[in-house]
């Protein structure tokens, strides 16, 4: 390359970029027409649906036009202005936070721990284990929410139905331990209101569903370790603990990291497990920001409102993508 | 990531088995054998028994709307609710082959139209310097970051705003309220996924070989119909595939803009039989669907998973 360019390097490469510009217009091409229908127009009718107050009656290609309302949307979506049961923004984004944070925390500990069981020189049946630890991950999620959802039933759910079971072994009455696992109202931890049951019955359905991945990739991690330097450690006398702390962590937080926080972005856009667990109850007190924006559109029908909704979430979600970008960056070069 | 570690994983191998009388020093005691296998068998229980408890379900023969007590197989289990399921699952007068059937198609369209044109793109994204290549790379990162739901209310309107009434031949189609719409919708999520899923791929081929063509006197494109597309068919193939999953199972677009019986899909049919509405489907219904549903892509997922969660570590982590 260097050769050929060598003669005239400056204009050769301005007619590369000239080229390279044709060429990939034409490749973009077909994406971004068919984008530039389905995906990015759609997008800017959002954006004017939520100054407007578009409801079911404005629907094309029969309803007439909606009114322009200005930031009405946004500022009664933002101060719980809206005439929706158990609708409170704060409360929302509060939980939504909390259970992303909550849960990416537990599939990352549980993941590499496991992964590092399963790692131990001279285990037995390694190999059936990952197989059958991975099954989680292939079941859609929706299948997954669902029967779950029959789990955690309080009267035939497999949940109950064993802990009735677990009661009679330790010789208390069948309903001791028997817990209303998704519409439970009192609040199992006292003074934390905005954890309800529901919440904890979601973790550990989310816990069963998101560990596996996280073992996965720090399976992957753990496996390009050199062996050389644990043995060099215990050489050194290192303890099992010294090892996990300064060799086996600082290999994985690469790997983990990034992997966290798109664990942190899934979860917190996770849909099915609120919707069909705990249908966003009880009050709403496990409602998303995702499954609200999905009611907002299906039930309420307030379009206009749905649309703020979206827009606010889109600024929502671009400022978490920046933080964790800009945290991982900061890890990253700490850890170097 | 691959190129970087796989090389070092392979010394180490090579390592390992030129050790292995280190590696036989460093054998289990018998009880730490026996700690540690209960321990994986108590993670083998937890994971296996939801599994375990729609399958026992599904084959639960006395047709009773809910179980009141825990057993791996019901007395005279039977595949009577498969049947059932088989003919009509929910209350909608459709059978489980129309349902599958339309995920099918939704899931293969909208699958096979996103990957065919996202290549295109990924490519040009990957391989080619052009202006305006940052602002473009940000749109379509942009629209990553949202999830479907975000869509919902523009799609269904606009959508529904197509019509076609003809009432002389009696024609009379509402695209909101058709596959085709539905497809529509679900690829104007898909498209982007599948751009940067696979330009996350062509990344991380090396260029080499390209670059061989090039002083060969290849041109672009040859060089991406003949170097690219091949060495990138396996990163196609797991994409269209967790293209394909989101389809199968798709649940926002179908559930909301199909009105009509037969055009429903399995997710629309599935949240008919665990809705607030329905009380009156039993559990064994429920089970045998369910596992009906996820059987046939979770056996795929599961033999090439290896493949898929490598690709989806590539792409989602650079995404």
């Amino acid at each position: 390359m260097a050769t050929i360019a060598g003669a005239a390097p400056q204009r050769r490469s301005r007619f590369r970029i000239r080229a390279d510009t044709r060429m990939g217009l034409l490749y973009l091409l077909p994406a971004f027409l068919v984008m530039g229908i389905i995906t990015f127009y759609p997008l800017v009718y959002q954006t004017w649906m939520s100054f407007t107050d578009f409801t079911l009656e404005n629907l094309p290609p029969r309803g007439h036009d909606p009114n322009f309302v200005g930031l009405d949307n946004y500022v009664r979506a933002l101060t719980t202005d809206l005439n929706i049961p158990n609708y409170d923004f704060l409360r929302i984004i509060v939980f939504n936070l909390w259970w992303a944070l909550s849960n990416v925390v537990i599939h990352v500990i549980l993941g590499v721990l496991i992964a590092v069981l399963l790692n131990t020189q001279g285990l037995r049946f390694r190999k059936v284990y990952r197989a059958i630890y991975i099954l989680p991950v292939v079941i859609p999620p929706i299948i997954v929410a669902t029967v779950w959802a029959n789990m955690f039933d309080k009267d035939n759910g497999a949940i109950n139905l064993a802990l009735q079971g677990v009661a009679v072994l330790l010789r208390l009455p069948p309903d001791a331990l028997q817990v209303d696992w998704l519409r439970q109202v009192a609040d199992p931890i006292p003074g934390l209101s905005f954890l309800p049951m529901a919440y904890f019955a979601l973790l550990i359905a989310n816990t069963w569903l998101g560990w596996p991945l996280n073992s996965v990739v720090a399976t992957g991690a753990l496996q390009s370790i050199p062996r050389e330097l644990y043995e060099a450690a215990e050489i050194d006398g290192a303890s099992g603990w010294q090892r996990f702390r300064n060799i086996t962590i600082p290999y994985l937080r690469p790997a983990m990291l990034p992997y966290a926080i798109y664990g942190f972005v899934i979860t917190f856009n996770l849909f099915y497990l609120s919707y069909f667990m705990s249908g966003g109850g009880p009050f709403g007190k496990t409602e998303l920001l995702v499954t609200q924006a999905f009611r907002l559109v299906t039930e309420q029908r307030l379009y206009g409102v749905a649309a703020a909704f979206a827009v606010i979430m889109f600024f929502i979600l671009l400022f978490l993508t920046l933080i964790t970008n800009r945290l991982a960056r900061a890890t990253a070069s700490v850890a170097e | 990531m691959t190129t970087e570690t796989e090389l070092p994983r392979r010394r180490i191998f090579a390592i390992g088995r030129s050790m292995s009388a280190v590696s036989r020093r460093n054998r289990l005691s018998l009880s730490q054998q026996v700690v540690l296998q209960l321990l994986c068998l108590l993670i083998t229980f937890t994971v296996l028994f939801p599994l375990l408890w729609v399958v026992s379900m599904s084959l639960d023969p006395r047709n009773i709307s809910r179980p009141y007590e825990l057993t791996l197989i019901p007395p005279g289990a039977s595949l009577d609710a498969y049947s059932r399921v088989w003919n009509q699952p929910s209350a909608n007068p459709v059978s489980f082959l129309t349902l599958a059937r339309n995920s099918f198609l939704l899931a293969t369209g909208t699958a096979f139209f996103s990957v065919t044109i996202g290549v295109f793109a990924a490519f040009a994204f990957s391989r080619l310097r052009f202006r305006g290549r940052q602002v473009l790379m940000i749109a379509v990162l942009g629209v990553l970051m949202l999830p479907p739901v975000a869509t919902l209310a523009p799609l269904f309107i606009q959508l529904n705003a197509v019509n076609i009434d003809i009432p002389t031949i009696g024609l009379k189609f509402n695209l909101r309220n058709s596959l085709p719409g539905v497809g529509l919708a679900i690829t104007s999520g898909l498209l982007p996924f599948a751009i940067w899923n696979l330009k996350g791929y062509l990344d991380t081929i090396p260029r080499d070989l390209e670059e061989a063509a090039a002083v060969d006197g290849a041109t672009k494109n040859q060089t991406f119909l003949k170097i690219i597309l091949p060495l990138a068919l396996p990163a196609l193939a797991v994409t269209a595939f967790l293209g394909f999953l989101g389809g199968w199972t798709e649940f926002y677009f179908t559930s909301t803009f199909l009105n009509r019986p037969q055009d429903y899909t399995l997710a629309v049919a599935l949240n008919s039989m665990v809705g607030r509405y329905a009380t009156e489907t039993p559990w064994s219904d429920f089970a045998a669907f369910a596992v009906m549903v996820a059987l046939p892509v979770s056996v795929v997922y599961f033999f090439f998973q290896r493949y898929i969660v490598s690709g989806l570590a590539i792409g989602g982590v650079k995404g």
